[in-house]
């Protein structure tokens, strides 16, 4: 453990003392194996646990005497075990913050006590005890360097005739302690040899590439990199002496674009910020602060979020040209004879520029002058459909690249020794090396940079070596060299050679892309020849299955190209773009390329055809399947808000609902799958509604295919939240075929579809009679236990609306439904609690079920979701409160049996959401009517609290709040509280509301206050008494009598005052 | 003058009348035009050699011309597949025959046309060599390559890989077929010899309708 200690563990700063073991992952492995030994000692080596250490490890813990149980005696804070030694010691003794302990089965027992705290002790106790095996054995053990003789001290000892089994245990535990240490030792051996060493070298490389990306211009990386000291060693270092005996080669100041100058220290163990040396380093700014990088960029990458964006966009230029930077001479010539041949030719002379940059830079790897070209830059993405210059950009691009990647080489070779030595050897390897290496290279830098606006893709994998390529890897890497190199006869038999190979497969797919294959590809998109087109679509539609090629087709502008390609006349080029297209566009970035390049309009455009009619000519199907090639396509788009919209205005939205007239399902199902896509826009819903689409979707309800079936139902889910479709879906009488859906109860994905329609159509009350009769409710309550959450939701849902009605109280009631909705209120989906405490809340408006909710303590969930964050299931809960409430047995003593109940929903006043508000009034003056429970609630001050809301208008929390005050009058001074508190003035305003709702609880509140005289003087003032004279000529009964009770109570007060002048 | 003439267009009238029987694609019209458009290619060369027909070097200019055909080669095989009669000369029932395919022939046509322009010595076999020979230009040269030719062959093989489905080294017209069937790209697999959609639709309405107007 010594050694390992001494050696391994990584102390902070070289002072020595109390020192603190760094949080690295290595010590962290350290402490870990340490744990492990120690927390297992006891039970391995039961003997020599019991050994007692010559002297105590003592340490300060975080340990308290609460921690400790059995088998110790605790007396205030501190702690004793009972197990002692000879002399009497306890073996452990806690007064905290000190600890001391003297056994090895003392030590287990700590660890086992500590929990998650396990890893602070240890490290406490190592840093306390630098060199525990002192303490445990004695001085004489203690780690020296070089040679240890303490075992050969030890045996001499054993053999010197000292037969007493302490010391046969001490040999015992000595050497378990340095089978410790190796093997902790050889793991952190492992690590060490993993790690990175820099040279100085590599350090003033990369700082001098740095430094060229620095200046005052727009599209600079940093501001500054200066060293500290312009003082160089002979060997390289700039930091004094006395620091490069710690390994530190130089200090350097950044100025980033939107830090703080970042002080950083170069040191051969890696790169760090330190301190803040300026100028002359006092001691403490040597410290390290933060974590180790194993070179600047990824250092500055991590702190400058600018730095790492630039880096990522290649949004960056260097800022002084360099006089050694010499143009790449692009003479190749190429016999471009045929037409149709330029492309490649092109592709062909690019790529020799490649070799060429690579080739130059190569033997200035270590060098490392600069040679970096100057990139024009190419921004925005809005490009004409014109040809040239779609050329002309790809042009820009890979320009960009190629300097990019040279860049990127240039920043490869400052890195440090051992990665260059994995270079070597990997390129010793015979064929492809180099430009294996660079896209290596290229992805490094891609792997941090997540691109934030890409959500669904996934990030790179890629094998790290390619010893064990697959032999298919070099076949294609053959072919694709006879796309780049042949004219169309040639590319033609190599593009039918290619589709053999299994594109389904990764491996191929990936070797297209990494031999540069789909670059070639994309350029034959773009060439006159149609066979070549053809055949090239057809791969790239097999292989953009895979996201990683879909991500780089889009990196090479691939959608713009297929996107011109669908006003081709040849139909078959036509499907086969939107067919790629379909599978590129998976993630936003490439819907909104299709968009931008006017995609849309053009996808729109190819669902013209006749789909419906008996005898179809050859050419009438070819359309008929182009129609159905740019559904597909749209379907993919249509997951961006933007493309919705986009569909519409091009007028997608009558051919969709032509083309759903199709009786073909491989028509349908992507035809649907846009519709239900877009249902999420109003001005869909409006337009499935109107252009006649449910009765289809309802048709296709019934068809054999699932895929379709749960499309329509997802469709019917959207467009149901409006009556009048509601009232369609009946019409055609779609709810029978939704409730037999239900019986699919394999396919999730059908099913929550399904359920989702039907909750949404029982919110019409005429579909609810229909589904009673075709018995829905017993099939959903049957699918309330073991369902995902997205089902459960409607489910639940479903039940809640279904509830509304009494009948479907008691057979959800009687099918069982109640418990394992109660059981749901445990949940933690949002959405799901939501519409379970709606359910509930409608079930308990029945006096039986109320009675198995009671049972089952629901009421004392429903009142604990209100402690819940969201406002949506505050307000759910509050109003399920209120039947609950109303329907139980001794529901003051049961509300008042929740500790705290009162004071949280109380508290839920100081709410902004007027929903919540709403729901939490209703619910107090349900819980007004207790009078015992008034009294809390007024000591929790809920009148000021109400009279606070009276100045809204909000109709619904109007006549909460008004029914809330009315009923909190009848306690104590309320009524008086309430005067003061301002709270009549606004009521009076509330007679002013169309809603007649509004008028009864508000007159009924104001006949409670008006039996205080100061609160009839401020109705009186507000003119209440013509407001009051109108709602008594109302039809209402209850609200005819508390106005004119209203009106007696101000009158009997004028009356008294004037008797009181008079008499 | 004009009589001849007159008889000339009644001649010419009959002729389509018996040529659109014998040939699918093209109605009387077509047919009609066709012949003008024939009479018209000949033009001088009738006066000494009337019936022949068109010569080799005639046709290649209107491949080459007409229809952007460019491999010397594959011209002079598309020759030899209209000129049936082997005389050298395309003949006015020829053509029209010829056409028919070319233009507008049905996939069977073509791949028969195809399967006799690539058959180079008409053995009803496509030989390795006659791969070679048809293919030999289709790869740029790399000037590094130690063997120039082994891009060529390796494409030969990967050819042979692909369509000849009873591996016996070279392409029978049922291997061709069935490979074409397939996969259709392979229709034209050793070289263009069909017009291109666009100068057919060039060809057609230059000679369907222009004449007719005038």
């Amino acid at each position: 453990m010594g050694v390992a200690l001494t050696r391994a563990a990584q102390w902070t700063t070289a002072s020595s003392g109390t020192g603190k073991l760094e949080i690295t992952p290595q010590n962290a492995s350290l402490l870990k194996e340490i744990q492990s030994f120690v927390e297992q000692f006891s039970a391995r080596h039961p003997q020599e646990a019991k050994h007692v250490f010559k002297e105590p490890l003592q340490w300060k813990t975080s340990l308290e005497a609460s921690d400790f149980k059995t088998e110790y005696d605790i007396s205030g804070v501190s702690v004793v075990s009972r197990e002692k030694d000879m002399s009497g010691r306890p073996l452990l003794h806690l007064s905290p913050p000190l600890i001391s302990v003297l056994s090895f089965s003392q030590l287990s027992k700590l660890l086992q006590v500590a929990n998650e705290r396990k890893l602070k002790e240890v490290r406490s106790c190592l840093e306390a005890n630098r060199d525990p095996v002192v303490q445990i054995l004695g001085p004489s053990f203690a780690t020296v360097e070089g040679e240890d003789s303490s075992v050969l001290r030890l045996l001499e000892k054993v053999k010197g005739g000292d037969p007493s089994e302490e010391t046969e245990v001490k040999v015992k535990l000595l050497i378990l302690l340095q089978q410790l240490d190796t093997q902790v030792l050889s793991s952190s051996l492992k690590q060490i040899s993993q790690e990175v060493r820099l040279s100085p070298t590599a350090v003033k490389n990369e700082v001098e590439l740095l430094k060229s990306f620095c200046g005052s211009g727009e599209k600079r990386l940093l501001k500054s990199v200066n060293y500290t000291s312009d003082y160089e060693f002979s060997n390289g270092c700039r930091s004094p002496p006395w620091r490069q005996v710690h390994g530190e080669i130089c200090y350097l100041m950044v100025e980033s674009c939107d830090t703080d100058t970042l002080y950083i220290t170069c040191s051969t163990a890696g790169i760090f910020l330190n301190g803040g040396i300026k100028q002359e380093g006092e001691e403490s700014a040597y410290d390290r602060i933060g974590d180790v990088y194993k070179d600047l960029v990824s250092l500055l990458k991590s702190h400058s979020a600018y730095f790492a964006n630039q880096i990522n966009t290649q949004d960056f230029v260097v800022q002084e040209e360099p006089p050694s930077t010499q143009k790449i001479p692009h003479v190749e010539s190429v016999d471009a004879e045929e037409p149709g041949q330029t492309q490649r030719a092109y592709e062909h002379q690019e790529k020799n520029v490649h070799d060429r940059a690579r080739q130059q830079l190569a033997p200035s790897k270590p060098g490392g002058k600069k040679n970096l070209e100057p990139s024009p830059k190419w921004k925005g993405l809005g490009l004409p459909s014109g040809q040239q210059e779609a050329e002309e950009k790809k042009k820009g691009k890979k320009a960009e690249k190629s300097t990019e990647k040279s860049a990127e080489t240039q920043a490869k070779a400052t890195r440090p020794d051992s990665r260059k030595k994995a270079e070597f050897s990997r390129s010793s390897l015979p064929v492809h090396q180099s430009s294996q290496k660079t896209k290596v290279a290229v992805d490094e830098f891609s792997e941090s940079s997540s691109e934030s606006d890409e959500d669904e893709e996934t990030p790179e994998r890629r094998p790290e070596s390619n010893t064990d390529l697959p032999s298919e890897y070099w076949q294609i890497q053959k072919l694709v060299k006879y796309l780049k190199g042949g004219n169309q006869t040639a590319t033609v038999i190599a593009l039918c050679s290619m589709r053999d190979f299994n594109l389904a497969q990764e491996t191929c797919q990936l070797a297209i892309r990494d031999v540069g294959g789909l670059e070639v590809l994309i350029n034959l998109l773009a060439t006159e020849e149609i066979k070549c087109k053809i055949g090239s679509l057809k791969i790239l539609k097999e292989i953009s299955h895979n996201s990683q090629i879909r991500r780089a087709i889009a990196d090479l502008a691939g959608l713009q190209t297929m996107v011109c390609i669908l006003d081709s006349p040849d139909k078959e080029l036509k499907c086969l773009s939107a067919e790629t297209i379909a599978n590129v566009a998976k993630f936003r970035r490439a819907r909104r390329t299709v968009r931008q390049h006017g995609g849309i309009k053009r996808l729109v455009e190819l669902l013209d055809c006749v789909p419906d009619s008996a005898a179809l000519t050859a050419e009438q199907e070819r359309d008929v399947e182009v129609a159905r090639c740019g559904a597909l396509a749209l379907w993919s788009c249509s997951k961006s808000t933007r493309n919705k919209d986009a569909i519409r205005r091009a007028g997608g939205i009558p051919l969709l609902a032509r083309l759903l007239k199709s009786p073909h399902e491989d028509m349908l199902i992507p035809v649907v799958g846009t519709l239900q896509e877009c249902a999420s826009e109003e001005s869909y819903r409006v337009a499935i509604q109107t252009e006649g689409m449910i009765e289809d979707l309802v048709k296709n309800l019934s068809c054999e295919n699932q895929e379709l079936q749960m499309h329509c139902a997802s469709a019917i889910f959207k467009c149901a939240e409006d009556k009048s479709t509601r009232d369609l879906v009946r019409r055609y009488e779609g709810l029978q075929p939704l409730v037999r859906l239900l019986s699919e109860a394999e396919n999730k994905h059908l099913l929550a579809a399904t359920t989702g329609a039907i909750w949404k159509c029982s919110i019409s009350i005429e579909n609810v009679a229909l589904f009673q009769e075709y018995h829905a409710l017993e099939t959903l309550v049957g699918l309330l236990m073991n369902q995902p959450e997205e089902v459960l939701v409607n489910v639940v849902g479903a039940l809640g609306e279904c509830a509304q009605k009494p009948a479907n109280r008691t057979t959800i009631r009687k099918s069982g439904g109640i418990p394992p909705l109660v059981n749901l209120l445990t949940g933690t989906n949002q959405a799901l609690l939501v519409n379970v405490t709606r359910a509930v809340g409608a079930c308990a408006t029945e006096p039986e079920s109320m009675a198995i909710i009671d049972r089952l303590d629901g009421v004392r969930l429903l009142w604990s979701l209100l402690k819940n964050p969201n406002p949506d299931v505050q307000s759910s809960a509050a109003w399920a409160i209120c039947p609950c409430i109303e329907n139980a047995k001794d529901a003051g003593e049961m509300v008042r049996s929740f500790v705290g109940g009162l004071e949280l929903i109380v508290n839920l006043l100081k709410s902004t959401n007027g929903e919540v508000l709403a729901s939490v009034c209703a619910s107090i003056a349900k819980i007004a009517k207790d009078e015992e429970n008034l009294a809390v609630i007024t000591d929790h001050g809920v009148v000021p609290m109400l009279a606070k809301l009276t100045d809204n208008t909000d109709d619904k929390l109007r006549r909460n709040l008004a029914e809330a005050i009315a009923r909190c009058c009848m306690w104590g001074t309320n009524r008086v509280a309430f005067g003061e508190a301002g709270a009549v003035a606004p009521l009076v305003r509330y007679l002013r509301s169309k809603d007649p709702c509004v008028h009864q609880a508000t007159a009924q509140a104001l006949f409670q206050l008006s039996r205080d005289p100061n609160n009839c003087i401020t109705m009186h003032e507000n003119g209440v008494v013509k407001l009051l004279i109108e709602m008594m000529g109302s039809n209402d009964e209850v609200l005819q009598e508390a106005s004119a009770g209203c009106v007696a109570n101000i009158r009997r007060l004028a009356l008294a005052n004037e008797k009181a002048r008079y008499s | 003058m004009s009589e001849m003439s007159a008889m000339n267009r009644k001649l010419i009238q009959n002729l389509a009348e018996t040529l659109s029987r014998q040939v699918k694609h093209f109605n009387k019209t077509e047919a009609e035009c066709l012949i003008r458009l024939f009479n018209g290619l000949l033009g001088d060369q009738t006066d000494k050699r009337v019936g022949n027909g068109l010569d080799r070097g005639k046709f290649r200019n209107i491949l080459h011309k007409t229809f952007g055909m460019t491999d010397d080669m594959i011209m002079d095989r598309v020759f030899r597949a209209f000129d049936k009669d082997n005389d050298s000369y395309v003949a006015v029932k020829e053509w029209i025959e010829g056409l028919s395919v070319f233009l507008r022939g049905t996939l069977d046509e073509k791949i028969k046309y195809c399967f006799d322009v690539y058959d180079l010595n008409g053995d009803g076999y496509i030989s390795r060599e006659e791969m070679f020979h048809m293919l030999k230009n289709s790869l740029i040269r790399q000037p590094t390559e130690e063997d120039p030719d082994e891009g060529i062959k390796d494409l030969v093989e990967i050819t042979l890989k692909k369509m000849d489905h009873d591996h016996d080294g070279r392409l029978s017209y049922a291997d061709f077929e069935k490979a074409v069937r397939e996969e259709n790209l392979l229709l034209e697999a050793f070289g263009t010899c069909l017009p291109d959609a666009k100068s057919i639709q060039a060809f057609e309405q230059h000679a369907f309708q222009e004449p007719l107007e005038s």
